[in-house]
């Protein structure tokens, strides 16, 4: 079956000259779930926004077997459900419910459906009492939650996330692992947390430089403190290492 | 006009090479005076706050107007900002908060002449934050403090001040002898009014915005300085406006002005050259009709301003002692 | 993930970059009021307006080629002045590829407006390439612009990138839940679309609200009582002053000769 994403040898550059990705290559077959790491400034981000076509570089990238093209545009973003770092730039609707509903009420889906879906995302997130809040009073954890919601109810095949531990405490970054997990959706997410990857992510890809410079099963790549340490990265010890 | 793209944000900053010098000088000195006043007035308002607030808010409507959503058609509305400004900071306040916007795209993007710049501030800052906070009183007298007296606003007083922006520009091209009034005015309007629909939908959508997760915001815009004399200072410059429209433009001749001088008796390129040598010599910098002409549509809108103050303060003082 | 506006100041320690700031902005405001004074139809002086920029750029190491590629900005406004060769009265003549007629009066002014237009942008430009922004506010303090307004813009200009980047990203995030389904009619009706967009503009107001008070904050945690202080301006070189004077010569010269001369 068609990997559901497809990136070949992609290389970008910002419209300032700066060089972000290098020729990246990666597959992720459907149900994967994938941890792209990597030290800041890697390209990460960058590879993320190719995937629904916010930038585009040369090089190949197909997504659920269909290229970027204008016309497609549309269906891969339905297809893939990308969750920013910054959840204040992703919840712009006065109310929870109207940011959950967006994705649906833009692709046209008719309002039963709609109310529906937004009941669905938000419960799947553990939100379901939170319609009628406003979006901007909310948490740092409970505005993640809702942020993966609003694109949760355009039933995405793919979700990708952009560092979603992120700024999170230790209780709210419980609760996102633990719906992380429920997740049925093909996911890539890029983190700089370790121990997280660990738990949810059976493969992980090492970015640096705007390239993939390491891809395989995540015990094997997190084990070699060379590796990581050539990568701005860090062993993590959990207490239950011993 | 008809010729420009409808997707441009409301696109009225004239450049340099277009307005008559008389022209710009008048809308400097009605910006110039307009700031003063401003600074003082926000100073009040906003005491050690001002330079914080109004530079963020400055680099937000800035930030704003890249924003945008598709009209229709591969055309898209945008922002201009300064109604939304005017209801949630007052008047005074967003004025400046225009002029530091409209300023800045004149030096470092040449959006905009430095001549012209003073009407350009007029034009998308002064007449735009007076609309839109006027609407907005008016409407909240007739519907109270709720939704619809802020959609009201949002719309028609975005909508208005686009418009008055636009005729404003027409008015000033006009009197400068760079446009014909009869064309440029209604081409102006028409396109604008279209451009118009993007502000009042945005400027609507976000004061709703802001009521929902902060209405105290509104609240504190509401009582800003500014807020009791601002409808009169609408009504000001829309009379001043309609005066320099009226007056020396109905005449399809652009040339307007020299038209009127002529038709008075003023007409130099009648007189004889001074210069025998040189037939035809004429000083444009001395040609009176000119200079009066325009001088007395400056002086005249600041007579006007002036007493719609005075007016709209005793009002506010009355209403204050009963 | 920057937002990068062109940064139009080109490096440099040619002459032209070295002038304080002042007399860059008195020259370029005094050029552009001679352009303006000039009456329509005089060529000539519009060539010799040209060359103060042109002579600048190249002095500035800068190139002729840039300035004249970006004060083409000027030109689509000049559709305003399009009326002319068909409104004033007077003398007609038939354009030969157009087959169009218009008065020679109005083809000349239209012309001379597009030529001053164009001509005045481009000192604009010079000003900008060759002077760093924050010299630029400091020399329009030192010439009066109001203390509080010349701040304001200074504030302004440091956060925009930052709050521009807020914008770009909400665009994004729209971007990214703006799928399409088999189907269904996507986009939503315009007034649910500028709802949406009010929605964000108005988000981003509000973070731009609640940024201001944290820079408040740190401004009076650093002692800050409403007044920022600067340094005093340092004093104009000779080679200010002789700029200066040349220049004002040159443009009072072009200036009279231009009027004497009319048409």
């Amino acid at each position: 079956m068609h990997h559901t994403i497809d990136v070949s040898d992609l290389k970008f550059s910002y419209p300032d000259g700066h060089v972000a990705l290098r020729g990246v290559t990666l597959s992720i077959a459907p149900g994967e779930k994938v941890a792209l790491v990597g030290p800041n400034g890697a390209g990460k981000s960058t590879l993320m926004l190719h995937l629904n076509g916010i930038l585009t570089g040369e090089g190949d990238v197909r997504v659920c077997g269909l290229p970027l093209t204008d016309g497609n545009l549309g269906k891969v973003r339905a297809a893939v459900g990308l969750v920013f770092q910054d959840p204040d730039d992703q919840l712009f609707s006065p109310t929870v419910f109207e940011d959950v509903a967006f994705g649906p009420l833009h692709m046209g889906v008719p309002e039963p459906e709609v109310r529906e879906r937004v009941a669905r995302a938000l419960a799947a997130v553990g939100m379901g009492d939170f319609a009628e809040r406003v979006s901007h009073h909310l948490s740092a954890g409970e505005k993640k939650r809702v942020a993966i919601a609003t694109v949760l109810s355009m039933d995405p095949e793919i979700l990708v996330l952009d560092e979603p531990s992120a700024g999170l405490d230790p209780r709210a970054r419980r609760g996102l692992i633990s719906l992380l997990r429920e997740l049925p959706q093909t996911m890539l997410i890029s983190t700089h947390d370790l121990l997280l990857v660990r738990e949810l992510f059976p493969r992980t890809a090492i970015m640096d430089h705007g390239q993939i410079v390491a891809d395989g099963p995540t015990e094997s790549i997190l084990n070699d403190p060379e590796l990581l340490e050539a990568h701005g990265l860090e062993r993590m010890w959990s207490l239950a290492d011993r | 006009m008809l010729f420009l793209p409808v997707q441009s944000p409301p696109q009225l900053h004239i450049p340099d090479g277009f307005l008559s010098v008389p022209v710009a000088a008048a809308g400097w000195i009605v910006a110039a005076i307009c700031i003063g006043y401003a600074l003082l007035k926000t100073r009040g308002q906003l005491g050690e706050k001002q330079i914080p607030l109004m530079g963020v808010l400055a680099a937000f409507i800035f930030a704003a107007q890249a924003l945008n959503f598709p009209v229709a058609g591969g055309t898209s509305g945008h922002l201009l900002g300064a109604t939304l400004a005017a209801i949630v900071v007052g008047p005074w306040a967003a004025m400046l908060i225009m002029t530091s916007v409209i300023g800045l795209q004149a030096i470092l993007f040449q959006d905009g002449g430095l001549l012209s710049l003073g009407w350009n501030i007029v034009n998308m800052g002064i007449l735009g934050a007076f609309t839109g906070y006027g609407v907005y009183q008016f409407a909240r007298r007739v519907t109270g403090d709720g939704r619809t007296s802020l959609i009201v606003a949002g719309a028609l007083g975005g909508w208005l001040s686009v418009m008055l922006g636009a005729a404003a520009t027409a008015a000033q091209l006009a009197l400068s002898g760079a446009a014909a009034l009869s064309i440029a005015l209604p081409a102006m309007l028409g396109v604008h009014a279209l451009i118009g629909v993007g502000e009042a939908l945005i400027t609507a959508g976000a004061l709703l915005f802001i009521n929902a997760t902060r209405p105290d915001l509104l609240r504190a815009g509401r009582a800003a300085t500014g807020s009791r004399s601002a409808i009169w200072v609408l009504l000001a410059l829309v009379i001043a406006l309609g005066l320099a429209l009226v007056s020396p433009l109905a005449s399809p001749d652009p040339d307007g002005l020299n038209r009127v001088a002529a038709d008075l008796g003023f007409d130099s390129e009648a007189q004889a050259a001074p210069y025998e040598i040189l037939p035809g010599y004429s000083m444009p910098l001395i040609e009176n009709p000119n200079l009066t002409k325009i001088a007395a549509v400056g002086i005249g809108t600041l007579v006007v301003f002036g007493i719609a103050f005075v007016i709209g303060r005793i009002g506010a003082r009355k209403k204050i002692a009963a | 993930m920057h937002v990068h506006f062109t940064d139009q100041y080109r490096s440099g320690s040619s002459l032209v970059h070295r002038l304080d700031p002042r007399i860059k902005v008195l020259c370029t405001l005094a050029f552009i009021l001679t352009a303006a004074l000039l009456p329509p139809g005089e060529w000539i002086h519009y060539g010799l307006l040209l060359i103060v920029p042109l002579l600048g750029v190249v002095v500035a190491g800068i190139g002729p080629g840039y300035l004249l590629k970006r004060s083409f900005i000027a030109l689509p406004f000049a559709l305003a002045a399009i009326t002319l060769p068909f409104t004033v009265p007077g003398p007609q003549v038939t354009l030969p590829i157009l087959g169009l007629t218009v008065s020679i009066e109005g083809a000349v002014r239209f012309v001379s407006i597009v030529l001053k237009s164009w001509i005045s942008v481009q000192m604009a430009i010079l000003l900008v390439t060759t002077t760093t922004f924050p010299d630029l506010l400091w020399g329009l303090r030192a010439l009066h612009v109001p203390r509080v307004l010349v701040s304001v813009v200074g504030l302004m200009y440091r956060y925009i990138f930052v709050l521009a980047d807020e914008a770009t990203r909400l665009m994004r995030a729209r971007a990214a839940r703006s799928g399409e389904v088999e189907g269904h009619q996507s986009g939503g009706g315009i007034a649910w679309r500028g709802r949406v967009a009010g929605g964000m503009v108005g988000s981003l107001a509000l973070r731009s609200f609640e940024r201001s008070e944290r820079i408040y904050d740190a401004m009076v945690a650093r002692g800050y009582t409403g007044e920022i202080r600067h340094f005093a301006p340092p004093a104009l070189s000779a080679d200010d002053y002789t700029i200066l004077v040349t220049l004002l010569a040159y443009l009072a010269l072009v200036l009279a000769t231009g009027l004497l001369f009319a048409r």
